[in-house]
């Protein structure tokens, strides 16, 4: 497998907060999924910013073989702008990179369509529900056909039903592009039942504090989360994560 | 009922006051230089209604033209001050200073400068002077207060400096900028009331001329009627920029 992008002994440092992550590295393999969980402020989101090329580190190396408008970034909030309609959202990657409007709105309407949000495109983020802004935010994501897609704790402000709704969609939607997928949660089950491959962090300043790679089929089958190869990877996560926060503390 | 009741009261308690001074008025004998009663303030009203209009209407007249003026010189410095965080360091301690410092005290000076044979010219300036603040510190506030993860979205998909703008700051400011013109659009009535005082010539003929000459002539019906003229004119525009506003959010935000 081909790598897509990667963080190579990367150090943040901020000016007020000091360390905020590092020494870290990750290999991020073209169509996998990977779940990043650590504790809270422990530079999760920094990676992902790093991976997203939106920050560069203070020390250390990132590498990107994705060009401009092939990688997508979900935030925690559904972050769509208010003022406009949730296609003009959708739409508006495609805009911003000069496609023009009549296209980019068909091709926003169809991204709308993927998300189960058919008939939703005249509406302002005002009028839909949390988890429909959230969907309009991945739409808006998966419309450019990005390569890589960095999901920074997206369902965070979700209840527990709407979750797993959107984690079997998120799955069911990487099975038609297979962007690589980079997930950051602090759910070590959201994380076990998304990712192929799970990446611990310690507390801050993060670090890696273990892998675990889980097994199964993607899209996951029904009652996976009650086999033992579920619970087993659970465990092991855990497991990680208690070390990594003994190693911070 | 409820809704009836609450647009009753106020009206019942108002004619309860007028009442009360009407009566207090007339079985004491004050002299209606002194204080008139309601019903002397009515008539004068009525003689002088078409002068109270047009007097009306040229304050009204100067101070949205102030508003206007403000809008334009608010909103634009406050874009170009967004661009560069040293100009908004340079920038801000003088339009603050400006904004502290009364209108009467530059009043003189203004109509120094645009000359003593136009009045109205200087209560324009005076009163955008007095507008300018809330629309350009709405405006730099709104340009500045951008949802950080949308300017990201605007990075990652490499917006261009004028898409930035016209797709992401301006919209994102407007919520501030109308209720920077709604604060203002109250401020330039106020500042051209004042100025016009200070100009203290008839040449503008607004209202505050009116309610100067009936003063120097002891005609105080004639100057109550003026203040309620200026007074019904203020909250008339403040309710239209409170409509303005309302429909504005409405409108940006789909609901």
């Amino acid at each position: 497998m081909t790598s897509i992008a990667s963080l190579n002994s990367v150090e943040v440092d901020y000016p007020a907060r000091g360390r905020a992550l590092g020494p870290f590295s990750i290999n991020l393999a073209s169509g996998e999924i990977v779940a990043l969980v650590g504790p809270s402020g422990c530079g999760k989101s920094t990676a992902l910013r790093l991976l997203a090329g939106l920050e560069s580190p203070t020390r250390g190396e990132v590498q990107r073989t994705a060009a401009r408008g092939e990688t997508a970034v979900v935030f925690q909030a559904a972050t769509l702008a208010p003022w406009m309609s949730a296609s003009a959202n959708v739409a508006l990657p495609l805009e911003l990179a000069g496609v023009n409007r009549t296209e980019s709105r068909a091709r926003a309407r169809a991204a709308l369509a993927r998300v189960g949000l058919a008939g939703a495109e005249a509406a302002r983020p005002a009028q839909l529900s949390g988890g429909m802004a959230m969907r309009a935010s991945l739409a808006r994501a998966l419309v450019t056909e990005p390569k890589i897609l960095l999901l920074d704790e997206p369902f965070a402000a979700l209840d527990e039903i709407t979750r797993r709704a959107l984690a079997d969609d998120v799955l069911t939607l990487w099975t038609e592009t297979r962007p690589a997928i980079v997930f950051v949660t602090h759910n070590v089950e959201e994380a076990v039942y998304m990712a192929s491959r799970v990446v611990v962090m310690t507390g801050a300043p993060g670090r890696s504090a273990g892998e675990t790679s889980i097994e199964g089929p993607v899209p996951r089958p029904d009652g996976f989360r009650t086999t033992a190869l579920f619970r087993d990877a659970v465990e092991a996560v855990s497991a990680n994560l208690g070390r990594g926060m003994a190693a911070a503390a | 009922m409820n809704a009836l009741r609450d647009a009753v009261a106020p009206l019942l308690f108002v004619g309860f006051l007028l009442a009360v001074w009407e009566t207090a008025c007339r079985l004491n004998h004050v002299p209606e230089y002194f204080l008139p009663p309601p019903s002397a303030i009515a008539a004068a009203l009525a003689a002088n209604l078409g002068i109270l209009a047009s007097s009306g209407g040229r304050t009204l007249a100067m101070a949205m033209e102030a508003l206007a003026a403000a809008a334009l010189f608010g909103g634009g410095l406050a874009l170009i001050v967004t661009l560069s965080r040293t100009l908004e360091q340079a920038i801000r301690p003088l339009a603050t200073a400006l904004q502290v410092t009364p209108v009467v005290a530059i009043a003189p000076l203004v109509v120094i400068w645009m000359g003593v044979d136009h009045p109205d010219r200087a209560i324009i300036v005076l009163a955008a002077i007095v507008a300018f603040f809330p629309i350009f510190s709405g405006t730099v506030r709104g340009l500045t207060s951008v949802d950080p993860d949308l300017e990201r979205l605007f990075d990652l998909y490499g917006a261009r400096p004028v898409q930035r703008l016209f797709r992401l700051r301006l919209p994102s400011a407007l919520p501030f900028v109308i209720e920077g013109a709604k604060v203002a659009s109250g401020l330039s009535i106020i500042g051209a009331v004042v100025a016009e005082f200070v100009a203290g010539s008839g040449g503008a003929q607004g209202l505050a001329w009116r309610i100067l000459e009936a003063g120097n002539r002891l005609q105080t019906a004639k100057m109550f009627a003026a203040i309620m003229t200026l007074a019904l004119m203020a909250a008339g525009v403040h309710l239209m920029f409170q409509f303005l506003e309302q429909r504005g959010l409405k409108w940006w935000r789909g609901r």
